[in-house]
């Protein structure tokens, strides 16, 4: 166990200074009244650079990366992150550059910030792209309240509610809450897919729009996508499109040609640039013309072969974040699509997608597959049969493969399927990997037959065993409360 | 799954003790099962007028949160202060550890909910 | 390049194996009208060598905080990074991990979030911290939104003296209709606290203070504290985190929540992101606070062990009841702000909050002799507004004088400093200020 931080403190080891100072070093009390100074100095850690530089190395220890093997994890897009992205974010001319400076001193920066938004345009199908929103839920937010505005800018108050299939990230219903929409949510058939009927007896003048994610969360693709686009048309909607699955398409078919009218992007997903253990990300949200007047400011345009900020757009919702959105993110995914062209963007949806599948038709050996048809890039497993017959639970499976040195799929979601466990292999993977994977999960399926508990004590490898999830939620201790 | 015979019931798995004018609200086996273990009960302020229909607490467990529903309208007189610091009673023994108390407007409004024969018939459709 | 490592023959063996005779075939299930029956236009693949001429031609159209001495603050500051930061934050354990979920193998990951929830709370004096939102802006209209639902009211009380950026941020989320924001305006650098304490009322959810303030200067909070207390609303503060070296922590002037920008803990400028939003409140809001939350437990052995906990309150579980709908921490960079307050400690850290504050003042008193007058006339900290005609145009000159220039108003120059300034430099700046260059 790692001592924390704190633990850690040696009064006087640390020794980082600041260089001698040139002017005069007046006695702050006299230039700031005495009723704004705080008594004492924050008692943050005293440590040294070597014990500093040792604590954060033994934490990377106990973490796990892409860089570390297989991480099948669902709707998330663990992809590998090519390494010529951070050096290219790291290059002086993009990480030392102030927001405020001059347009004539980031030209550079307005220039890259200009392409990129043209390039997802174009794997879209869409005619304007802000790259402003941080995060997948923050782009959906920026989507969600454009749909809101350009309601509203038509007089058009009644459309008080969106929908939002039952199938859904968590994020969808929350972001419409937020944004003030009420939540009507739409069944899935049997089929897996969006139930066209429960829709058409939903719609009414009062639905804003529909959210949906296509290929879907059990990673099939909605085949009725045109009747679905055409119904909430007719009806005066629009169709959002949540870019969490975009991997699957991309090359292949666009949000835009499908009759989307606002796409959100996960730049951490799709385009390669790292998780980072939670964020950073960036979630660039494209429109259809008729949406574009509401986009956040700034955009940037291009005048007489110089770039500029365009903040001169009256119908704008506004801004969703300080300045123009994850610049150092947005460079590392630039870079990606860059190196990839068309002909590598198209293979990577391809080679998504032959890894889903190749996955899906090996474990049904061992796995209960509720939608067994071809899917895109991730498929929904289940451990119906280990839980039936041995009650071990998608949990324990998930736990157990931590000790075959994979990281889990995503458990437990989507909620429509019962102990699912969602699996996306994303095309970065080997078939050695994907095959070391199926053995790993058949092997557990074994266990799960002759040694349930085996699996349902798992993880045994790892440096602490299953932690104790409700004293933390009944008495939450969320900082560290000692003394020095 | 434990469903008293003194206690009335809603669809939304509470469960009502009537006593005069007062009624004691609950939430019930089958509820305190599905959710797991519980880790906070966030209770009504004392009186607080409530609706009928109206969500009056939420009880959360680590994966699950639920909001408990009045089916009657009327005050707030008590709230169960126990539950703040030991979340766990309703895992433990939901019906003696009951989350509110309500000084109810319209007796009528009662009729409406389920005997426990009817409630045992609902829980079963359920699962 | 290509990240795809099957080679054909074996992507051929593949396809044969689970059924499918083409790629094509694994498409089947997209309707043709709606497939791109032509390649996308951007342009072909390219290999390393090109990409980094091409990168490196990109970022060298812009000129940089190293080469030129940079008075721009504003919400961004310029300040010194630790070497071990970037080689820390190059472990790819760190960087290319997902959300901590699986705790038993990302005790590392939780821990450090631990350790940052800490050390926000040792710097704001606040009870609770979460493991870090967007950035400043977006982390202040969280703060209020917060309020408005804890609240009996919906009214948001803005003085103009917050930073316009964050204003305009809180404004488009308020287009939820969940938030009422009133602005009260001051000419005078610093907000009109009595006007400000007239308008707390009983619908009064919160007000928002920003210390220091957009121009700089220090704000009175205690009194609009009191006020909105005893309507039973709550304090939004707004706070430079190097400021809190030497300013009196928001716990102690009455704040109920504390936001704000944390880029100026190790994270660098990068045109403005990524950055993190900093997040602390009082006790009470634990359980509705938005964003993860990491807490202390033990594992079944009774071991120490790390867990995002207190999820109830997030989207995945609450869905459409959810009162946010953020479901990521900016955790690298999070990462790089403990790992900056590890590296300089307290003793640092004052250091630098102090050596910031003398040299804006050695500025301010430099720029007065050379006849220039500032904005106004309160206590700052490390920024400040000087009166001119054309910040434009004084911004070009600088520019040729190898100094970046401060924020333009209309009327002035907003003026920030970190400890990389030195006198040199301040005095250049005074001297083209002061039209002597």
């Amino acid at each position: 166990m790692s001592k924390l931080i704190f633990e850690k403190n040696h009064k006087g080891s640390n020794s980082f200074t600041i260089p001698p100072a040139d002017i005069p070093e007046v006695d702050i009390a006299a230039t700031i009244p005495p009723s704004f100074l705080r008594e004492a100095a924050p008692h943050l850690p005293d440590i040294s650079e070597v014990e500093a530089v040792r604590h954060f190395v033994d934490l990377s220890h106990k973490a796990y990366g892409v860089d570390n093997g297989f991480y099948p994890l669902g709707s998330c897009t663990m992809k590998y992150s090519p390494k010529i992205n951070e050096w290219a974010a790291r290059l002086p001319g993009f990480s030392n550059i102030h927001p405020y400076q001059p347009a004539q001193t980031v030209q550079g920066a307005m220039e890259l910030l200009y392409n990129m938004q043209n390039l997802l345009a174009e794997i879209t199908g869409m005619d304007a792209v802000t790259l402003q929103p941080a995060a997948g839920a923050h782009g959906e937010m920026t989507g969600v309240m454009v749909i809101k505005a350009y309601h509203q800018h038509r007089n058009d108050h009644h459309r008080t509610k969106m929908m939002v299939p039952d199938s859904a990230h968590g994020t969808n219903p929350a972001t419409a809450n937020v944004v003030g929409f009420d939540v009507i949510e739409v069944k899935s058939n049997s089929r897996g897919l969006v139930d066209l009927e429960d829709l058409k007896s939903k719609m009414s003048p009062e639905i804003a729009g529909l959210m949906l994610t296509n290929p879907n969360t059990l990673g099939l693709f909605e085949e009725e996508i045109q009747d679905i686009a055409a119904v909430i048309h007719e009806a005066g909607g629009l169709l959002y499109y949540d870019g969490a699955n975009l991997n699957a398409i991309m090359g292949i078919s666009r949000p835009g040609d499908m009759g989307f009218d606002v796409v959100h992007l996960n730049l951490h997903k799709t385009f390669s640039t790292p998780h980072g253990g939670g964020g950073p990300g960036s979630g660039p949200v494209g429109v259809k013309s008729h949406l574009a007047d509401y986009l956040p400011v700034p955009l940037v345009v291009k005048e007489n072969d110089k770039y500029v900020f365009d903040y001169n757009r009256p119908q704008s919702i506004g801004k969703v974040k300080n300045f123009y959105g994850n610049f150092g993110v947005i460079v590392k995914a630039y870079t990606y699509i860059l190196a990839l062209g068309a002909e590598g963007i198209k293979d990577a949806a391809q080679q998504a997608v032959l890894n889903a599948n190749y996955l899906r038709q090996q474990l049904k050996k061992d796995y209960h597959i509720p939608f067994d048809r071809l899917c895109k890039h991730e498929f929904v497993a289940t451990a119906k049969t280990q839980m039936d017959e041995n009650g071990v639970t998608t949990l324990d499976i998930a736990k157990r493969l931590t000790d075959y040195g994979f990281h889990p799929p995503t458990v437990y979601f989507p909620l429509i399927v019962k102990e699912a466990l969602m699996i996306e292999p994303t095309e970065t993977e080997t078939k050695e990997r994907l095959d070391d994977f199926l053995q790993a999960m058949s092997a557990i399926a074994e266990e799960a037959r002759n040694h349930p508990e085996i699996v349902t004590a798992a993880p045994n490898n790892a440096v602490i065993t299953r932690v104790d999830e409700v004293t933390a939620a009944r008495n939450p201790i969320v900082k560290w409360e000692d003394n020095f | 799954m434990n469903i008293p015979k003194n206690l009335l019931y809603t669809s939304e798995h509470e469960w009502i003790r009537v006593d005069g004018d007062q009624v004691y609200l609950g939430i019930t086996d089958f509820a305190q099962h599905h959710l797991g273990d519980i880790v906070f009960v966030e209770l009504p302020e004392l009186d607080t007028e409530v609706v009928s229909g109206d969500s009056i607490a939420v009880v959360e467990s680590v994966k699950a949160v639920s909001s408990v529903y009045s089916p009657v309208s009327g005050t707030v007189v008590e709230n169960n202060e126990e539950l703040e610091d030991s979340p766990e009673l309703l895992n433990e023994d939901p019906y003696t550890n009951h989350i509110a108390v309500i000084n109810i407007d319209n007796p009528d409004q009662l009729e409406d909910l389920m005997s426990p024969a009817a409630y045992e018939a609902f829980c079963a459709e359920q699962e | 390049m290509k990240y795809t490592p099957n080679s054909p023959t074996v992507v051929e063996d593949m396809l044969r194996s689970t059924g499918f005779s083409s790629l094509d075939e694994l498409f089947t299930d997209i309707p043709e009208a709606i497939k791109l029956k032509r390649e996308l236009n951007l342009g072909s693949g390219r290999g390393e060598i090109e990409l980094t001429r091409e990168l490196k031609g990109l970022a060298a159209k812009n000129l940089t905080t190293e080469d030129y001495a940079c008075f721009l603050g504003a919400g961004a500051y310029d300040h010194y990074i630790p070497a071990a930061i970037d080689q820390l934050l190059l472990r790819s354990e760190f960087y290319t991990a997902y959300t901590p979920y699986q705790a038993e193998i990302s005790q590392g990951i939780l821990q450090s979030i631990f350790e940052y929830q800490s050390m926000i709370c040792l710097l704001t004096g606040m009870d609770v911290a979460n493991a870090s939102m967007y950035d400043g802006g977006s982390a202040l209209a969280e703060a209020c939104n917060l309020a408005c639902t804890n609240a009996k009211g919906k009214k948001v009380l803005l003085p103009d003296t917050v930073h316009p950026e964050y204003v305009q941020v809180l404004k488009t989320y308020a287009i939820s209709g969940k938030m009422d924001i009133v602005t009260v305006p001051s000419d005078r650098g610093v907000s009109d606290l009595d006007k400000m304490i007239s308008l707390v009322d009983k619908d009064t959810a919160c007000v928002v203070i920003q210390q220091p303030n957009f121009f700089g200067h220090l704000e009175e909070v205690e009194k609009l504290a009191d006020a909105v207390h005893g309507q039973k609303g709550f304090l939004v503060m707004a706070v430079d985190p190097i400021s809190l070296a030497i300013l009196k922590p928001p716990a102690e002037l009455g704040a109920d929540i504390v936001v704000g920008e944390g880029q100026p803990l190790g994270n660098s400028l990068s045109f403005g992101g990524p950055y993190l939003g900093f997040f602390a409140a009082s006790k009470k809001f634990l359980r509705k606070l938005p964003g993860r939350i990491v807490g202390q437990t033990t594992d079944t052995e009774g071991r120490r062990a790390f867990v995002l906990t207190l999820q109830a309150r997030e989207q995945h579980i609450r869905r459409e009841k959810a009162s946010s709908n953020i479901c990521s921490n900016q955790a690298l960079n999070a990462l790089a702000a403990t790992m900056y307050l590890t590296l300089i400690g307290s003793t640092g850290l004052q250091a630098i909050a102090t050596r910031c504050h003398q040299l804006a003042v050695y500025a301010a008193q430099e720029l007065e002799k050379a006849g220039l007058k500032l904005k106004y006339q309160h206590p700052f900290f490390r920024e400040f507004a000087v009166l001119m005609d054309d910040p434009a145009g004084v911004n070009d000159r600088l520019l040729q004088n190898g100094i970046i220039g401060g924020y333009e108003l209309p009327d002035a120059m907003l003026l920030a400093f970190t400890e990389k300034r030195t006198r040199a430099e301040i005095d250049r700046l005074v001297a083209v200020l002061g039209g002597r260059a």
